[in-house]
């Protein structure tokens, strides 16, 4: 879903890059004082994950093919404003080193896949995990609300995106809105599986380094540690 | 990162074998397993092209041109599955070095702040 130059007019471009360089300053206000030697490293390799996995594109239908995104993936384990910074991250080097998404659309695309598939995107994931975790385990919540909201992260940034394109002028919203959200909609479905097993796999190997596990949050966890050694 | 911080992080042997399995995790993936990728176009590109707008990028010169691996395929490689794989290679060494700037920047950030607050608020005890 990475917007390349030429798909965007210049007042949609630069409303959505100050609006990101906005959120990326933010961003790193927020989470100035919970950087330590867990979250930076997991910072990096993270990033690296997603970079890695966007790389492995898989068949949709008709000679389509669709990408992983990672946006709620990087939310679910670093918090939200840590997932975000690493969505910047991302962008920013396919953007720079690959020619993978035009530079003058990097706003827009930190905007769709960083803002709209990771923030917006990890308030309703949080919203729905608490309260679905008052029927089940913290687990259980954890997992359902992981799957079903990557696939929303995916499908929402889709309907961003369109509303861009639209707004620039490029192509009708009643056009490009069904079309782009019908195909989202199956590349949402590979999203969920495979946010929903990494993240399985971490909460199974290390639970403290998933952050949006309620049970001890990095900082607490590391101090719980260094009190038993 | 603090003395107090970098030692932590290599007293914490559970961390870092995590970390290093998750490394060689996503080598095998950026490597071995992108160049068998799809190339089909993905759903922004394909939906650009079948609803006719697709030219508008490709009429657009890029306004960045001087990425060093256009296309996630390394330059002057005659085989396209090893310039994709030592794209890969590159790629993930460059994102996970950037984001542990960027992580770097934002525990600075924290150190600064926190020294201002110390430095023009009441004075501390210490």
């Amino acid at each position: 879903m990475h917007i390349p130059d030429g798909f965007l007019d210049p007042k949609t471009w630069g409303t959505l890059t100050a609006a990101s360089a906005g959120t990326t300053g933010y961003a790193l206000y927020k989470v100035r004082e919970k950087m330590d030697e867990k979250l930076i490293p997991m910072l990096g390799i993270t990033a690296a994950f997603i970079f890695a996995a966007q790389m492995l594109n898989f068949p949709v239908a008709g000679g389509t093919s669709g990408h992983f995104l990672g946006a709620m993936l990087a939310c679910v384990l670093l918090g939200p404003w840590a997932g975000f910074l690493v969505m910047v991250v991302v962008l920013l080097v396919q953007c720079l080193f690959f020619t993978d998404g035009g530079l003058t659309a990097l706003g827009a695309n930190v905007f769709n896949m960083g803002v709209i598939g990771g923030l917006l995107s990890y308030y309703l994931f949080y919203y729905a995990k608490a309260l679905l975790s008052r029927a089940t385990s913290e687990r259980s919540a954890l997992l359902a609300s992981t799957a079903v909201f990557s696939w929303f992260s995916v499908v929402l940034a889709s309907i961003a995106c369109s509303v861009e394109l639209a707004v620039s002028g490029t192509v009708p919203l009643r056009t490009v809105l069904p079309a782009m959200v019908g195909v989202h909609a199956l590349i949402g479905i590979g999203e969920a599986i495979i946010t929903t097993v990494v993240v399985a796999v971490v909460l199974q190997a290390r639970p403290d380094l998933v952050c949006s596990y309620s049970a001890p949050p990095i900082a607490q966890a590391l101090t719980a540690e260094e009190v038993a050694s | 990162m603090s003395e107090g911080t970098l030692s932590r992080l290599m007293k914490n042997r559970g961390l870092l074998i995590f970390l290093g399995l998750a490394l060689v995790v996503i080598l095998v993936l950026a490597v071995f397993v992108s160049p068998w990728a799809s190339s089909s176009p993905d759903g922004l590109e394909k939906k650009a092209e079948e609803k006719g707008f697709l030219d508008k990028a490709e009429e657009t010169e890029p306004v960045w041109t001087r990425s060093p691996v256009p296309d996630y395929a390394v330059p002057g490689v005659e085989n396209d599955r090893v310039a994709t794989g030592l794209s890969g290679l590159v790629g993930v060494f460059i994102t996970l070095a950037a984001a542990l700037v960027i992580g770097l920047a934002a525990w600075g950030l924290g150190r600064l702040l926190k020294k201002k607050d110390a430095g023009s608020g009441e004075p501390s005890e210490t």
